[in-house]
């Protein structure tokens, strides 16, 4: 995009004014560099969702922006009920709740140099990846419904880890709310098979060794040092999340006009949070934030399983979990008042400052830890929020590298085959049912991660912690 | 003239466009359903053993293409199925479309990726100047 286009703020902040239907200003966190890579659709996009009613402060879109539905990929929104504000099944996204834990694993590099085939074959035999893959447990109507009303709370109390995972969560595992009646049987039936499933497309599971740490004191808080190995797992609420995301982005579409909405693009569609089928969302939506949580969980126990049979004694505790597709009540103090506001994040991960109450005791001092994934050959980012951060997006930062270019032209461009010889010839070992899929997630396709979270630390939305970078990668 | 329907992939920068062509609106939905199996794996290589109906409805041509392609993938998902061969016929808001296929063999598919759902983005239903069809929309994968 052209930089002419935008009203410089800062080095990384570009607003948009108010014209037309604009309620409020767009605003895009990046560097130059990384604006004038962004495609035009993200401008398009940001205007757009500046013209939902009850925005509250800004349309923003963080540095890793790219052309998604409605909202761009990276986009923050915020919504007063007060106001005639909206809840917005395109501004959640169809894998809701997709997001990112990462565990400690208390070994080192060296710990694992020995054992690291044997540890890549054994995760990718216990971790189901993949179209046609099926989880090990099938859930009955009652177990379903517990499910999704209990989240990772639930996959701990049938055995799927341990009670102390569930400090290191958002919303302590259990997302509040959710109404498991306002799923379709359609939904539950496409969860059927899939509980402790990984998916395909961006998401993985890897085994990572942090290369670099950026801030000392935060990364004590948080259990790393250089050299560790770490685990971390990309993935969201499966087959349920998806359909929810279809049926409600039809019925908003076509109930938009009987609520007196004007939709600058249909995958905007949205309804009045107060409106029956506003409220019927939230609780459609956050019985998938659960699923998305019990199913992270349930990676996690086959995840240390795997470990304890080729490491036995290794211990992993959870370092944290968070999304980066979700509608959360947050309360941000705006125009001197403190708001109850509804944060749409779509491929944006919230960043919560230090002392904020929603954060664990343990990093109460160093801000929530946002954990970012980038493409399986290069590098992942552990960042931290900060108390600017709560300022500028209400607690927002980047989720990833974001795409570069198009599957299609990965596709073209590189065999998958060849990505995976080059990736093993530098240390990084890729298990994938499919060659084609790994083509079109090759690390060119993306990115560079580390301009994404330079923009994020220099805009002020996240501290740099500490680097990583993939040993090996279990690829859907 | 004749239009000699076909499909196609168009680039998004996250996922992927799929778009049909076709002489009839059908035949549009049927190609554009090829291009959706094409996103997976090669549909040459899925044979069209099982039947399985679906059926459809919504307001206008273009939702009912998106619903027809979330009704495709919805049969993926849980009947663990790939299809290479469709029918479809349209009345006003509805559709009944049949969809031949098999299920899904990881080690021959090779699935490249899953499709989460079918977009509004980019969605399209018209008739072109040659007189052909178009329908397309963006997946989300």
């Amino acid at each position: 995009m052209d930089p002419a286009r935008f009203e410089r703020k800062s080095a990384y902040e570009w607003h948009i004014r108010p014209f037309g239907k604009m309620r409020v200003p767009g605003v895009i966190f990046a560097s130059e560099d990384l604006l004038r890579e962004m495609d035009e659709k993200v401008h398009e996009q940001v205007v757009n969702v500046a013209m939902l009613p009850g925005i509250v402060k800004a349309s923003w879109a963080m540095p890793d922006a790219h052309w998604g539905y409605g909202f761009s990929i990276g986009g923050v929104a915020a919504f007063d009920v007060d106001q005639g504000g909206v809840v917005s099944a395109g501004g959640v996204g169809f894998d809701i709740s997709c997001g990112v834990r990462t565990l400690h694993t208390g070994l080192k590099v060296e710990d694992i140099d020995k054992v690291k085939h044997r540890l890549a074959d054994e995760l990718y035999r216990a971790i189901p990846a993949g179209m046609g893959s099926t989880g090990s447990i099938r859930l009955n109507d009652a177990e379903m419904d517990a499910m999704l009303k209990g989240g990772a709370r639930w996959a701990v109390e049938r055995g799927f880890g341990e009670r102390a995972d569930l400090e290191r969560i958002e919303e302590s595992g259990c997302m509040f709310g959710a109404d498991p009646s306002q799923v379709s049987a359609q939904a539950k039936k496409r969860q059927k098979d899939e509980m402790g499933t990984l998916g395909s497309g961006n998401h993985y599971l890897e085994i990572q060794r942090v290369t670099d740490v950026h801030a000392p004191e935060i990364a004590a808080a948080f259990g790393i040092e250089q050299g560790d190995v770490l685990v971390s797992i990309h993935c969201g609420s499966r087959g349920l999340g998806h359909q929810i995301g279809t049926e409600f982005l039809k019925r908003m579409v076509i109930a938009a006009p009987s609520h007196g909405i004007v939709l600058p693009d249909r995958e905007l569609a949205c309804a009045p949070i107060g409106s029956m089928l506003g409220q019927e969302y939230l609780g459609a939506m956050r019985s998938a934030i659960n699923c998305a949580l019990a199913n992270r969980q349930m990676l996690t126990h086959l995840t240390r399983k795997a470990f304890a049979r080729i490491l036995p004694g290794a211990n992993l505790p959870l370092l944290y979990d968070v999304s980066h597709n979700t509608c959360k009540i947050e309360e941000h103090p705006f125009d001197g008042v403190l708001r109850r506001l509804y944060v749409h994040r779509k491929g944006a991960t919230r960043a919560f400052g230090p002392h904020h109450p929603d954060i664990p005791e343990a990093f109460k001092e160093a801000g929530q830890p946002v954990l970012i994934g980038g493409s399986m050959g290069t590098a992942s980012y552990i960042l931290a929020g900060t108390d600017l951060g709560m300022g500028l997006a209400f607690g927002s930062a980047c989720h990833g590298a974001g795409r570069a270019m198009s599957r299609h032209q990965a596709l073209h461009r590189w065999s998958g085959r060849q990505v995976v010889d080059d990736l093993e010839m530098r240390g990084v070992l890729i298990r994938s049912p499919s060659m084609r899929g790994v083509a079109e997630e090759a690390p060119g396709a993306y990115k560079d991660v580390t301009a994404v979270v330079d923009a994020a630390e220099g805009a002020g939305l996240a501290r740099k912690v500490a680097r990583v970078q993939p040993l090996i990668c279990i690829k859907g | 003239m004749t239009v000699k329907s076909h499909w196609e992939h168009f680039s998004h920068q996250a996922d992927v466009g799929v778009r049909g062509i076709g002489a009839t609106l059908e035949q549009a939905f049927e190609q554009a359903a090829l291009a959706l199996t094409a996103a997976i794996t090669d549909p040459g290589n899925v044979a069209p053993l099982k039947m399985v109906r679906l059926s459809c409805s919504a307001p206008n041509a273009e939702l009912l293409f998106a619903d027809w392609l979330n009704g495709l993938i919805f049969e993926m998902a849980t009947r663990n199925m790939l299809f290479s061969r469709f029918e479809v016929h349209l009345k006003k808001n509805s559709l009944e479309g049949k969809a031949w296929g098999e299920t899904i063999d990881v080690a021959s598919h090779r699935p490249a990726v899953e499709i989460k759902g079918a977009t509004y983005t980019e969605l399209k239903v018209a008739k072109r100047e040659d007189g052909s069809w178009l329908a397309q929309c963006v997946v989300d994968v």
